[in-house]
């Protein structure tokens, strides 16, 4: 099996195995090194006991040895008890032994007079016994007046036994231990590794290609199961952005290779012939070309930036009032132009100040206002009989309010409308509902809209406003049709919201709402409910949850 | 009037030499912004055309080098980056103005000689005169052949700004960001119906006209034919 090997020494290169093994390591060592510590502690407890029960003892025998040998002798053949623990041997000066259990004077005692270590041999009192193993043992001499030299000793064999037990249980122990610290250590970091193995072949498969993979999640809520989670998060996210690089490019592939193909079959067709009139006319028309390429280009880099910006460094207080008077002027013109009405009902009271990018929140105004002014005069393909007047019939209406703590911007045409099933879409990049793909326009205006919506945290929300509630502070033409017979014109209107969470500060300079639209004298600001509003579009622009804000407008 | 272009695109730079010349205008060219710097500190030149990414040193660099150096030359900045920080960042280095790639050469035409204009300390003028069109500074009037002539507050900044800039192309983008301070494309020609407007007021009645438009570039206000 080369399964096995390849497993071990995955485990062994774990980081996991690696931290559990390290600390039962730790735990085993100073496991040891403390058993090793009260070992050798009670080992000199014990010694120190033994010599001096022997210093005792020698004392007392030195002067039972002073009353001369026979005593000594008496006192020696007494306590020699074969087989005892008590060890002793008497010999006169020439070494002959005169007395005692042991069968001589051990030499190691001899070099030491503090004693020493030794071996020997018990003497059996049954001679036919087989001769018994050495034992261990220590003893000290006393050298008495007479020359005799007498031997105390202690067999300390048992002791010794007894300390090798301790020392074999140590070392089974440890080893014992050790053991079961790397059975612990490869069984966490199999559990730990099975999880992360989990991960990583998820991780190589979505780097293989499969995106919609994801890390599996136990519910457990502990720190893998969190990572799992925000992996699979980044993940989504990531999915999430690869999609829209795909959409951008199929719209780009879209959107710019067919006026570009468009722009090379003219310059082709012009160069077939010799007429320099024409050439002009195919160089002027290229440039319009080019310019309108540069401009649809330029939006779709401005929302791909919106998209994958913050809002922080390039916020400032931004008088909403101001800025939509501005907006409502500076179209004013066009509408009229166009021959629809541009109405905009200044909000009375303070000025409304939205942390914001300015510049930007102008242009998703102006889209919205040029949205609606090209919308407004449009017909719906099967009511255009119906309208007898098509240039004076569109209606715009635009309107700053704050509801429910939000500041809304809302822009209303009387055009035909988007189908609820087609709002969604028309949001996105690029997207131009059938209807208006002969209208001019690069088709990114709304989803401009979107994308700065989506930069100041709000966003676009498209829905019908036939009944008028989503145009607070401004009365919505009536919506029905007064005096119209024909059915088959009838569709909803259309409100589209953007909300923008952010700090609304309510200006104290009363005065601030107003200087802008003072100069909007063009602009018919009275609400003539007579007109045929028939197919309302409402786009209101809803901002900025008041942080700081309290008054009521 | 003399201009300098840093730019470190030969074609480029060959474009706007031979443009520019085409015009009636005297060029240096730099490849790199160091060699630029050399050239720009002499302040022979009424305009500087920067390129913003430039070899050896960066336009704004260049920019920044030349103010604090006391060369008070306008600048114009022209970048590949259009974002609103970036055009910021511009004119913060000390450029007078920001034009981004890919441009029509009109604009840059009208944007340079705009500038040069402005370098020229011109006396405060209380009142601009195009033949017989008068705008009073300083009462807000206006009056052609002596008679008045009743303008909207934006319409009256419209004119005003094309009579500072008189016998000069201003193009709409200029109009849109000085008389509005809209820093963005409005798509529509929402320039045009507001110029229009101002044309009927002061210049339907009359046997002369004198608001023109610059096919292709913008408009002129100014006494006699394009």
């Amino acid at each position: 099996m080369t399964e096995l090997p390849r497993r071990v020494s995955g485990l062994l290169a774990s980081s996991a195995f690696r931290l559990a093994a390290i600390s039962a390591a730790a735990f085993v060592l100073l496991a040891s090194g403390l058993v090793a510590i009260v070992f050798w502690q009670a080992n000199a407890v014990l010694t120190d006991q033994v010599v001096a029960t022997l210093s005792a003892e020698a004392d007392a025998l030195r002067t039972e040895g002073r009353s001369g040998r026979a005593g000594l002798l008496d006192a020696v053949a007494a306590r020699s008890r074969p087989e005892g623990p008590g060890l002793y041997v008497l010999v006169d000066s020439t070494g002959r032994k005169l007395a005692g259990n042991l069968s001589r004077v051990p030499p190691e005692v001899l070099s030491d007079a503090s004693g020493g270590v030794f071996r020997y041999r018990p003497i059996t009192v049954n001679s036919s016994a087989p001769v018994p193993p050495e034992r261990l043992a220590v003893a000290m001499q006393i050298v008495m007046p007479d020359g005799d030299r007498l031997v105390v000793g202690r067999d300390i064999e048992d002791q010794r036994r007894y300390a090798d037990g301790v020392k074999r249980l140590v070392i089974a122990g440890f080893v014992a231990l050790s053991l079961i610290g790397i059975g612990v250590a490869a069984m966490i970091s199999r559990l730990v590794l099975k999880r992360i193995e989990a991960i990583n072949s998820a991780a190589r498969q979505v780097m293989a290609g499969d995106f919609a993979r994801r890390v599996p999640v136990d519910g457990s809520g502990d720190e893998l199961d969190g990572l799992a989670v925000n992996l699979n998060a980044m993940l989504e996210r990531i999915v999430e952005l690869m999609a829209g690089m795909r959409e951008v490019s199929d719209n780009i592939a879209h959107d710019l290779k067919t006026p570009l193909n468009r722009l090379r079959n003219r310059v082709e067709g012009a160069l077939r012939h010799d007429d320099a009139v024409a050439h002009k006319e195919a160089l002027e028309r290229t440039i319009e070309e080019a310019d309108e390429l540069i401009r649809t280009f330029n939006a779709l880099l401005l929302i791909a930036r919106l998209e994958a910006s913050t809002i922080d460094d390039s916020a400032t207080d931004v008088d909403l009032g101001k800025l939509v008077a501005g907006v409502v002027e500076l179209y004013a013109p066009v509408a009229e132009e166009a021959g629809a009405r541009l109405n905009f009902a200044p909000m009375t009271g303070p000025a409304l100040l939205l942390r914001a990018n300015g510049q930007l929140l102008q242009q998703a105004v102006a889209n919205l206002v040029d949205n609606a002014i090209k919308y407004a005069t449009l017909t719906r393909p099967g009511a255009a009989s119906c309208d007898t007047t098509a240039g004076s019939s569109g209606v715009i209406r635009v309107a700053l309010a704050v509801e429910n703590g939000e500041a809304l911007i809302t822009v209303a045409d009387s055009g035909p409308g988007i189908p609820a099933a087609d709002r969604e879409r028309a949001l996105r990049r690029f997207v131009r509902l059938d209807a208006s793909r002969t209208q001019p326009g690069t088709g990114l205006g709304l989803s401009l809209v979107a994308a700065v919506a989506r930069l100041h945290g709000g966003r676009v929300v498209l829905s019908d406003t036939i009944d008028g509630t989503d145009m607070p502070e401004t009365k919505m033409p009536e919506t029905k049709m007064p005096g119209t017979k024909t059915p088959g014109t009838k569709m909803p209107g259309l409100t589209v919201r953007l909300a923008l969470p952010g700090t609304l500060v309510r200006g104290a300079a009363a005065s601030g709402a107003q200087p802008e639209t003072a100069t909007v004298g063009t602009v018919p600001l009275d609400a003539d409910s007579t007109t045929d509003v028939r197919n309302a579009n409402l786009i209101s622009v809803a901002g900025a949850r008041g942080v700081g804000h309290n008054a009521r407008v | 009037m003399r201009v300098l272009v840093i730019e470190d695109d030969k074609e480029t730079a060959q474009f706007l030499a031979k443009s520019l010349k085409e015009s009636g205008h005297a060029v240096d060219l730099a490849g790199d912004g160091e060699a630029g710097l050399d050239m720009g500190r002499g302040a022979l030149h009424d305009v500087l055309i920067i390129d913003r990414m430039l070899p050896r040193l960066d336009g704004l660099s260049v920019i920044k080098t030349l103010r604090s150096e006391g060369v008070r030359t306008p600048v114009l900045v022209l970048s590949a980056l259009g974002d609103v920080d970036d055009r910021v960042k511009g004119l913060r280095a000390g450029g007078d103005d920001y034009l981004t790639k890919p441009y029509a050469y009109s604009e840059l035409l009208a944007r340079i000689e705009a500038l040069a204009r402005r370098a020229v300390p011109e006396e405060q003028q209380t009142r601009y005169v195009v033949g017989d069109l008068v705008l009073d500074r300083l009462s807000h009037r206006v009056t052609r052949g002596g008679e008045a002539i009743v303008l909207q507050p934006r319409e009256y900044r419209l004119l005003e700004y094309l009579m500072k800039n008189a016998g000069q192309v201003v193009t709409r983008t200029m109009l849109l960001e000085h008389v509005w301070d809209y820093h963005f494309d409005p798509q529509t020609n929402v320039i045009d119906v507001h110029v229009s407007r101002l044309r009927s007021k002061i210049d339907k009645t009359f046997e002369k006209p004198l608001l023109h438009t610059v096919r292709g570039a913008g408009y002129m206000i100014r006494d006699g034919a394009v």
